[in-house]
């Protein structure tokens, strides 16, 4: 058993991810699996941070973790937008630039 | 990895990918909330087991914390009941992306793993006491290398606030209401301004389906709370005449 069993771990956490943002409709839920690809990306970079024995894979799974921080209050904020004028969280509402 | 790390990956992985599951599968939204703190908190774990106890705090603090919470307070918003629709928009387009998906799953578990038979495990023990401990570490690469990133993630969210309050600030496009207003409409309407009579309160019957009675004796159906009127649940009025309470009154009944 070795480290790779983390990085495994992060691939199939990324897949089911990827899975719910493909499937679900619902924008809240979709943003919440974007989270899990996102922590499953950290995993990963700080499963490599040990195997090289630095510290850098850490400091730039910090930074991810800032980044989705401040995702995830502007894409809510949008949500809520979206919520306020269409009195709807699918995904599949705003379609007004289709035609 | 010795067992003690194996046992803590084992467990933490299986509820993690639980969690996971949980959340893509289940119907209501908050539910999948909580299937993602699951899991977050579970990842929280592993980061500890891979040496990294800074990452683990920020991950409980950050993501469980006010990432999550954030989540709920937006569900509690936009509506706890407000399920997934089950209409497809492009037609049979479920499958197909479950099962690209689950092939970029085993092509990415395939590749990786097998690419990582071999990989080094330096561990961080060496890093970790260089300059007194994981978060000095940390600290000092954020300050020395990493430090034009740190100040521009600074920037980021400063923008990252800013947008929500500018997206979330609505802007009122008629007058608020006052009292005197909504009073004066609802007297212009017509209709009854005040409260509805109560139900009507009687010797043998006090339940809210028994009509009040005006004063010339006819039942009111108004003074029934709507949803037990929608179901035509009113309790019929008994009439007792005059004469007839007299003759009760006098100890002689009929």
């Amino acid at each position: 058993m070795n480290p790779a069993n983390y990085i495994v771990l992060s691939a199939i956490l990324f897949s089911i991810g990827a899975i719910g943002v493909l499937v679900r409709r619902n924008a809240i839920i979709v943003f919440m699996s974007v989270e899990l690809m996102l922590n499953a990306a950290n995993l990963a970079f700080v499963a490599f941070a040990r195997m090289n024995g630095s510290l850098d894979g850490q400091v730039v799974a910090f930074f991810v973790m800032v980044v989705a921080a401040s995702e995830v209050v502007v894409g809510l904020a949008l949500i809520v937008t979206v919520f306020r004028t269409r009195r709807s969280a699918s995904v599949d509402e705003p379609n007004l630039l289709k035609y | 990895m010795n067992t003690g790390e194996a046992v803590v990956f084992w467990i933490c992985a299986i509820l993690a990918v639980l969690g996971a599951v949980g959340m893509v599968v289940s119907r209501k939204a908050v539910h999948s909330a909580l299937w993602i703190a699951l899991t977050m908190i579970n990842l929280a774990i592993l980061y500890v087991a891979n040496s990294a106890p800074f990452l683990g705090m920020v991950q409980i603090v950050v993501y469980t914390g006010a990432v999550m919470m954030l989540f709920l307070f937006v569900l509690m918003v936009v509506g706890v009941d407000s399920s997934d629709s089950l209409i497809e928009t492009i037609k049979g387009q479920r499958i197909p992306a479950i099962l690209l998906t689950l092939g970029l799953g085993i092509l990415l578990v395939w590749g990786i793993g097998s690419s990582l038979t071999g990989a080094p495990d330096r561990g961080l023990e060496q890093a970790n006491t260089v300059d007194g401990g994981n978060v000095q570490g940390i600290a000092h690469l954020l300050f020395t290398s990493y430090l034009i990133p740190f100040e521009a993630t600074s920037a980021l969210l400063i923008t990252a606030a800013m947008g929500a309050m500018v997206l979330a600030h609505r802007e009122r496009w008629v007058v608020k209401p006052t009292q005197k207003m909504l009073s004066i409409a609802r007297f212009r309407t017509g209709g009854h301004p005040g409260n509805l009579p109560n139900p009507g309160i009687y010797a043998r019957h006090n339940a809210v389906d028994t009509p009040a009675l005006l004063p010339d004796g006819t039942p009111l159906p108004e003074s029934i709370p709507a949803p037990v009127r929608a179901r035509a649940d009113i309790a019929p009025v008994d009439h007792v005449e005059l004469d007839e309470v007299q003759a009760i009154s006098e100890g002689h009944s009929k």
